[in-house]
């Protein structure tokens, strides 16, 4: 449904994309993670026709992005990242705003919008600019879909939205994905990879792998360690200045640590740490989770491009 | 078409509920033309004067009187002595000193000559000129009338007649420069800035992604201004016509018709400026500094155009708005038909055109 073939771009002193390629079947659910800056935008903007790319080519749908971009744009829905909904007009009037720009009316299309439609409608009247973040966003899903696309297209959807409203917005999703439209979708969230049916993790304009969910995981070799104590802050210091380990990440109340040798044992980790006083050592083995994959490969390439900071950006929950 | 309607419907809504927009649209043109056709005026009005009358004879109580009772001077006092002069046009309330030789009438009938000086207050060079000449004019008219048997032996008499505006009211010049400021700040400006709201919210990215084409965004966007502006025109002439008195002598669809010209020119402008600003604070600096000042300092709406030096003349020809005040003029208050401004109409249809090529060019279908 979209292929996307050495596609590039460069704007004044930054490349944005390098010579990405990856394609999405039909009826795919198909995640883009990556932190800020990593070409994320560019890439779904060069998809929807927006911008034209230096180099490569894409198709949606079968159609030439460049040269048939007006096809295309009947055929595809669009939610920025930025709320773009007109907050001076009710939710209604966008909703039947958008319906008449496409030629169709929101009675025609209700049924397909009608889930995520039916708890905003209590609020029709209401402007736009005056709702929740989250129905904010369920407004702009709404808007997206009402003239029955075929690939939707969701750039960082649940950015600035909490946590129980992210959690319907991808149960949305994934009915949506059931009435066989395609879904490409942006997050910075690495926890929402695992809800896709393939991720791509982008960094820095590059692709560093693609793959499921599962598979990603799967794939990781390396063992992995949980570490907690009392002293969170001086935990992470402490291993991290330890030569034993290569990184140290906060995940919730645990540390996970990727040893620099693959021998280092949980028990050799705690004697480290009760050492420098630490209260309540507790250590053990854990299996990766998909965020500590993504950690990792970004470690990993961030080192080779002589930038560890970046890897900080993406959000952890 | 309904795609089209939809779009208008919703640049109403826009305007509608933007408290802003309102004020721009029907608060401004109202407050400016009443403003300008009230409290600026080149006229004099209760001007305050002093005298020093050294005859106090029964011809210079005749000229005071008749001065105070032409309702454009005001005594402030009578003054004793000529060192007062100085001292009370430091005080700045008297504009205007007028000094009565010794033995006034006595000299006038004997030598057939009397001396009398104005003095005026010259820091505002044009009151002062303005103060000087309606005294003089009083005081002459006077005494043609008191001298009938006057003979000289030579005389030329000039008989001047002001046509088309025989009372010298500002009013008549200020309309149709306010007309063309007021139609130019909505046209453009509130076209420019509508446009480049929906690129600063992010709003322009979905209209792109839509099947609307770029020329029905354009026209979606102006139309409402369009009519808006139409009614702006109709109100500023009714009250203008009706409430100021400025004669409408040519054919008000002659009138409507250039009107809607340069409105239609202005909103080409508009969009032009939008195709070229990024955000609504630029898009409202053009159109201030590039549009508002001009209109009002070189269009020929305050200072005319004639005057101005070579290069400012020059420059006056590239500003639409010097035109559209030279149609008005000549329709309302010459009332002369389309063949006496057919070079003006034709500059402005010429401007139109230059801006919409701009604008389309210009406006692009992709995120630059």
């Amino acid at each position: 449904m979209i292929k996307v073939e050495n596609i590039s771009k460069s704007y004044a002193d930054v490349q944005a994309l390098k010579a990405i390629s990856f394609s999405v079947e039909k009826g795919e659910l198909f995640g883009l993670i990556g932190p800020d800056g990593a070409g994320k935008t560019s890439l779904m903007r060069i998809l929807m026709t927006l911008l034209l790319p230096n180099g490569g080519r894409a198709e949606m749908a079968g159609l030439d992005v460049v040269k048939e971009y007006k096809k295309i744009r009947r055929l595809v829905g669009y939610m920025p990242g930025r709320f773009s909904l007109y907050q001076d007009l009710t939710v209604e009037e966008n909703l039947s705003f958008f319906a008449t720009v496409f030629g169709t009316t929101i009675e025609e299309n209700y049924e397909l919008i009608r889930d995520i439609y039916v708890q905003i409608e209590p609020f029709k009247k209401r402007l736009a600019g005056k709702l929740s973040g989250g129905m904010k966003q369920k407004l702009a899903l709404s808007c997206a879909l009402i003239h029955k696309p075929e690939i939707l297209v969701l750039d960082e959807p649940t950015t600035g939205v909490d946590a129980v409203s992210r959690k319907e917005f991808w149960e949305m999703l994934k009915k949506l994905q059931q009435q066989d439209i395609t879904i490409l979708v942006s997050t910075p969230y690495m926890d929402e990879a695992g809800l896709c049916d393939r991720v791509a993790l982008m960094q820095k304009g590059e692709m560093l792998s693609i793959d499921s969910p599962q598979q990603i995981v799967d794939n990781y070799d390396r063992p992995l360690l949980a570490a907690r104590s009392d002293d969170m802050h001086r935990l992470i210091q402490d291993l991290r200045q330890w030569d034993q380990v290569k990184t140290a990440y906060a995940f919730g109340r645990f540390v996970h640590v990727t040893p620099s040798n693959d021998r280092l044992q949980p028990d050799e980790v705690k004697a480290h740490l009760e050492k420098r006083n630490h209260q309540h050592v507790q250590s053990s083995f854990i299996k990766a989770g998909i965020e500590d994959v993504f950690m990792a490969l970004m470690a990993s390439d961030s080192r080779s491009t002589q930038s560890q900071s970046q890897s900080n950006e993406v959000k952890q929950v | 078409m309904n795609r089209f309607r939809g779009f208008v419907k919703k640049e109403f809504f826009h305007i509608f509920r933007d408290r802003r927009t309102m004020i721009i649209l029907f608060g401004i043109p109202i407050i400016q033309l009443m403003l300008f056709g009230t409290v600026i005026t080149n006229e004099i009005k209760d001007a305050r004067i002093a005298i020093y009358d050294q005859s106090k004879d029964e011809m210079t109580q005749e000229i005071t009187s008749k001065l105070l009772s032409s309702g454009y001077f005001l005594l402030d006092q009578n003054l004793e002595t000529t060192n007062d002069i100085e001292a009370i046009f430091k005080k700045g309330r008297v504009k205007e000193v007028l000094v009565f030789g010794r033995d006034f009438s006595r000299k006038l009938k004997r030598e057939g000559k009397a001396d009398v000086q104005i003095i005026a207050d010259a820091s505002d060079p044009n009151l002062g000129k303005l103060l000087a000449s309606y005294t003089s004019g009083i005081i002459n008219d006077y005494i043609f009338k008191q001298m009938v048997d006057l003979h000289l032996p030579m005389q030329i008499e000039p008989e001047v007649r002001m046509v088309y505006n025989e009372g010298l009211k500002s009013v008549y010049m200020f309309v149709p420069g306010i007309m063309a400021m007021i139609l130019m700040l909505i046209s453009a400006m509130m076209t420019s800035i509508s446009i480049t709201r929906e690129k600063e919210l992010g709003t322009m990215e979905i209209l792109l992604v839509s099947p609307l084409r770029p020329a029905q965004i354009i026209l979606g966007k102006v139309m409402p201004y369009l009519g808006l502006s139409i009614i702006n025109a109709l109100v500023i002439l009714g009250i203008g016509h009706f409430i100021f008195g400025v004669p409408i002598k040519g054919s008000w669809v002659l009138l409507m018709g250039e009107s809607v010209l340069f409105i239609m020119m202005a909103l080409c402008l508009g969009i032009m400026i939008s195709s070229l600003a990024k955000t609504q604070m630029v898009a409202m600096f053009i159109s201030v500094i590039a549009l508002m000042l001009p209109t009002i300092l070189l269009s020929g709406f305050i200072f005319s155009i004639e005057n101005m030096p070579l290069p400012l003349q020059i420059v006056s020809n590239i500003i639409p708005p010097r035109w559209f005040i030279v149609i008005l003029r000549n329709i309302m208050l010459k009332g002369v038909g389309l063949a006496y401004v057919w070079k003006e109409t034709l500059v402005l249809v010429f401007m139109s055109a230059v801006f919409v090529t701009v604008a389309v060019k210009k406006f692009k279908t992709r995120l630059d």
